[in-house]
């Protein structure tokens, strides 16, 4: 739908959510399935097994979602104009990725308002590599009049098992576009709803109060004690689940992927609070994200044994 | 002859990849040729970031007709070894090879072997889908549900071959279900339709129509004219730079430049710091104003597109991202300005150099105890260099150089000033890196001499310590550039140090710490200076015979001298006594080498003067007594001529001697004395270098 024919609080220049509605529903066009956000604190939208775990296989998968992301250290008490440490991520996952995945890409761009006939639209190299999930794929940040706006990877590998076929991935920062697309320097000032006046909300109105609380949550008060302890419950407790998810002996199916990964996950946001706590040497830093990947690696296992891993 | 054009179409290629890219096309498609025996008159590679192509001149239409003689075996040998021969040679039987006689091994067969050639684009057919699929990318990967691997995804693939004035043909093949053709495309924006082309020419115009500049070289121009073009008008001059030029160029097939500005405030922040800052995220380029060569608030773009607004809201979309990072920029200065180097140094505590040679802080305390110690040595003052030696390393603390690395030691020297440091000092914070390439600046200062040889020598004693030497093309900790650059330090300031004993002494110290450390390396260290020594000396065009025969004498570690001494040498030598008396000395040598291995024994130590018959003998004995006397003398006074000098006066004697004197008497004595005289000439041209090292 062009943007014009849309009422002005929708239209992607004009409001967060309307940039938001834009992207889903031209990726719904292409014949994505629209999710929901996963319902766990991830440091990226890549962490959601829709796209971690769809990775993986065999199987023809294609999604988009949001995905609220959390990066503990990138708080800034709400005081730094472009750092959040929650922010939002828009994720999109083609697998096999069709030949024209470039083209389908930008006219992404053009479905919120960025027209290439004005704006100088560049793929510029970026290998992209997530230690944590034992993921690495090739691909390029896409810049818009010399600003990133979108992460483009083709999977190479994820949990260290081959892609084949290979994923493409696209990950939209959503501020940063919105700002963009806005014309707005600090993030709080983004129109959230594209209303004016008394109406309007703003991303400060949403946001600026949780970024305050969560900077003095995740560099002064987190309970590094319990953390530490939660690390650990999660790292076992993933354990016991791949262990007791095989079905048999023979360990070709498995039954219980899914909750396995998720405490996977959980591990690694707790990983991410100890390390913005700055209770995690140089030296231990390195064995805890080692101890995440083997997760992401026997999780990765494990799913390729299920039905969605193709198996059977 | 007809022409081959050869097209790979993708999606956007590294610009780093780009240029190595278009030589291994070229390689490896014209030594596959010549290896067909299709010899090529020209070849020409092309890179941009969406093809790489190949333009080849001038392929012979065929290949040559072989013609092959192929040995066989004996007449009469086994059967298997006759029909292998048969099997390999294509012949039927064994009456259409024909014998030929040997009367020594005995007769054998030889088969005629005739190997029509094959139509060239047959052989292209072959060629070019095997140079695709193993294409030396330093990064590959998959796409879709393909198998295939190419830097990026692979989308068509242009191959045409056919003399100048014909439509030419295609190439036959296909590479994972992607034919070759005759078709590409233009700009990804500007003309994105799809069209074919026939030859090189043809493509290059075409091309151009559809605004896609193939050479990256034209590229290069473009974007170097108009960006110096642009900050001419505005009375500015572009800070010119070679590696984010071949860079922008990769990221462009059809370069717009492009100038934008930024809030003069932010000239505050160092203008290395903007220009890394504009650089490394934007890949834009700086201006400056040629009068006082400082920063202009202005900056260069090169975008890939003509937009329809002439680039307005390109520009202004540049310089918001710009403003933020200079933004970010100022906050990391003003920042670090806040907190004194000094107050930094804590944490070093905790982070590791290395895992053998400990934290950053004992590197630190081992480099200042080592830059003190040589501080009387070259002139500085040991408190200024204690200081500097103290804060060298802290801006590695620092937001700015967290942020960007390259401006380490540089933002040491601005903090340093900053908080009000002693101008050496601060100096030393930077320049103790110095040198760092052949091309940069060697230190002068005596604090930041200290603190740079300090610096290096600590790093080669460490890894030598820990047996962690640079092996072939191994040298992770760059440990050949540190002795460089020690070499370097010492011979511009004409440093005279015994760098023998301050490695022993700094290996002392680090022993204490290093349990097990392995010891006596100091020897093995020295010999990679003297080789480092060498390769530098040799660039800088002295003869490496001569440096190897100043080398070969004891303890040469002071290395001025070694330099003064290879100078003299050359000088000498290049002088009618210098090179008659290398000619005397070889000949000594030479008689004594074959006479000593004869004998078994070797001919050395004193002349008796009775054993002297002619005139000559006595005459050179008394010259070589002289010489080397003086030589010695004057070595001792590091006064290389004059030993050079002394040694000359050697040569008429020696000449005289080999004129008059048979060497090998009938009289074992007098044959024994008369080598120990020959020994005598070798002995006293040690003084100044060992001769049987020098070529010629």
């Amino acid at each position: 739908m062009p943007h014009s024919d849309l009422p002005p609080h929708m239209r992607p220049e004009r409001s967060f959510q309307g940039l938001i509605l834009a992207l889903q529903r031209y990726w719904a066009d292409q014949g994505c399935v629209i999710l929901q956000p996963y319902d766990m604190e991830v440091g990226a939208g890549t962490f959601h097994p829709a796209t971690t775990l769809r990775a993986l296989g065999p199987k023809h998968w294609n999604a988009a979602y949001v995905q609220p992301s959390r990066r503990p250290k990138d708080g800034r008490y709400g005081e730094n104009p472009n750092r959040l440490q929650h922010y939002y991520q828009f994720q999109v996952i083609l697998k096999p990725s069709p030949p024209d995945l470039q083209d389908l890409y930008l006219k992404s761009l053009a479905a919120i308002g960025i027209d290439t006939a004005l704006h100088d639209v560049r793929f510029v190299e970026d290998d992209w590599e997530s230690p944590t999930l034992g993921a690495w794929g090739l691909g390029w940040e896409c810049w818009c009049d010399g600003m990133e706006v979108s992460q483009f990877t083709y999977f190479q590998q994820v949990a260290g098992f081959e892609c084949a076929p290979v994923a493409g991935e696209l990950t939209y920062g959503l501020e940063r576009l919105a700002m963009y697309v806005q014309g707005v320097e600090n993030v709080y000032d983004l129109n959230f709803n594209g209303r004016d006046g008394a109406e309007r909300v703003t991303y400060g109105d949403v946001f600026l109060q949780a970024e305050q609380e969560y900077s003095r949550h995740n560099f002064e008060h987190s309970d590094s004690d319990m953390l530490f302890k939660q690390f650990g419950m999660a790292e076992e407790a993933c354990r016991k689940y791949l262990e007791a998810g095989w079905a048999d002996g023979k360990k070709t199916r498995h039954l219980m992927a899914l909750p396995a990964y998720d405490q996977c996950i959980k591990a690694s946001h707790v990983f991410n609070l100890l390390d913005a706590r700055g209770v995690i040497s140089v030296t231990e830093r390195q064995s805890y994200i080692l101890r995440v990947r083997e997760l992401a690696k026997a999780c990765g296992g494990a799913w390729l044994a299920t039905a969605a891993g193709g198996a059977g | 002859m007809p022409d081959l054009l050869f097209e790979l179409f993708s999606e956007e290629i590294p610009a780093r990849m780009q240029g190595r890219a278009a030589d291994d096309l070229k390689k490896l498609v014209t030594d596959k040729l010549v290896d067909a025996g299709l010899v090529y008159e020209g070849a020409t590679a092309f890179a941009t970031p969406r093809r790489l192509a190949l333009a080849v001149q001038g392929i012979p239409a065929r290949q040559p007709d072989l013609r092959e003689e192929k040995k066989g075996p004996r007449v009469g040998a086994p059967e298997k070894a006759i029909e292998g021969f048969l099997k390999s040679a294509g012949l039927t039987d064994i009456a259409q090879a024909t014998v030929q006689k040997d009367p020594k091994k005995g007769d054998f067969y030889v088969a005629l072997v005739e190997k029509a050639g094959r139509p060239a684009i047959d052989v292209l057919a072959e060629i070019l889908p095997l140079v695709v699929r193993t294409f030396p990318w330093p990064k590959s990967m998959r796409w879709g549900s393909g198998r295939l691997t190419w830097v990026r995804p692979l989308h068509s693939i242009v191959a045409t071959f056919g003399p100048e004035t014909e439509d030419p043909d295609i190439v036959p093949f296909a590479v994972d279900g992607i034919a070759a053709g005759d078709t590409t495309r233009g700009h990804r924006f500007l003309s994105p339709g799809d069209f074919r082309v026939k030859h090189y020419d043809d493509y290059v115009q075409k091309l151009l129509d559809a605004k896609v500049v193939l050479d990256p070289a034209r590229r290069r121009d473009i974007v170097l004219h108009e960006a110096r073009q642009l900050a001419f008008a505005q009375g500015y001059e572009l800070v010119e730079d070679q590696g984010l030029l071949d860079e922008v160029a990769g990221l462009v097939e059809w370069p717009v430049v492009l100038m934008g500005s930024f809030d003069p405030a932010f000239l505050k922040i160092p203008g290395e710091v903007i220009r890394s800052t504009i650089r490394a995220n934007q890949k834009c380029f700086v201006v400056r104003d040629p009068k006082t060569g400082t920063l202009a608030p202005k900056f260069v773009l090169v975008s890939n597109t003509e937009a329809s607004d002439g680039g307005k809201a390109i520009v202004a979309g540049n310089e918001r991202v710009i403003r933020a990072r200079l933004s970010d920029a100022k906050f990391f200065y003003e920042t670090d300005l806040s907190t004194r180097l000094e107050d930094r140094l804590k944490k070093f505590d905790q982070i590791v150099f290395h895992e053998k040679l400990g934290t950053q802080a004992e590197r630190i305390a081992r480099i200042e105890r080592l830059a003190v110690e040589l501080a009387p040595l070259v002139g500085a003052d040991v408190e200024k260099v204690r200081r500097a030696a103290t804060l060298c390393k802290a801006d590695l603390l620092t937001e700015v150089v967290g942020e960007f690395p390259e401006l380490q030691g540089l933002m040491g020297k601005y903090y340093a000033l900053a908080q009000g440091e002693d101008a050496a000092v601060a100096a030393a914070c930077e320049e103790h890196y110095k040198p760092q390439g052949p091309a940069d600046r060697v230190p002068t200062d005596p604090v930041s001499v200290a603190l740079a040889l300090a610096d290096k020598l600590d790093i080669l004693v460490g890894f030598w310590a820990i047996d962690e030497k640079p092996t072939g093309s191994k040298d992770p900790y760059a440990l050949r550039r540190a002795a460089l650059g020690v070499i370097r330090v010492i011979l511009d300031n004409k440093l005279q140090i015994n760098l023998s004993s301050i490695i022993q002494a700094h290996q002392r110290s680090l022993n204490e710490k290093l349990q097990g450390a392995e010891a006596g390396f100091d020897a093995d260290l020295l010999a990679f200076f003297a080789d480092r020594l060498k390769v530098q000396l040799r660039e800088q065009g002295a003869r490496h015979d001569l440096v190897d025969a100043v080398l070969a004498l004891a303890a040469q570690d002071d290395l001025v001298l070694v330099v003064r001494r290879v100078e003299a040498l050359a000088k000498f030598l290049d002088t009618e006594d210098g090179k008659n008396l290398l000619a005397g000395v070889k000949r000594a040598t030479n008689i004594l080498r074959i006479e000593e291995k004869r004998d078994g024994t070797r001919y050395s130590g004193a002349v008796e003067a009775g054993l002297f018959q002619d005139a000559e003998e006595r005459q050179l004995a008394q010259a070589i007594e002289a010489a080397q006397h003086e030589a010695e003398a004057a070595v001792a006074r590091e006064d290389f001529a004059a030993a050079m000098a002394a040694i000359a006066t050697l040569r008429p004697h020696v000449d005289a001697f080999f004129e008059k004197v048979t060497v090998n008497a009938d009289d074992k004595a007098v044959r024994a004395n008369r080598l120990r005289l020959l020994d005598g000439i070798r002995a006293a041209t040690l003084a100044v270098a060992d001769f049987s090292r020098i070529e010629g």
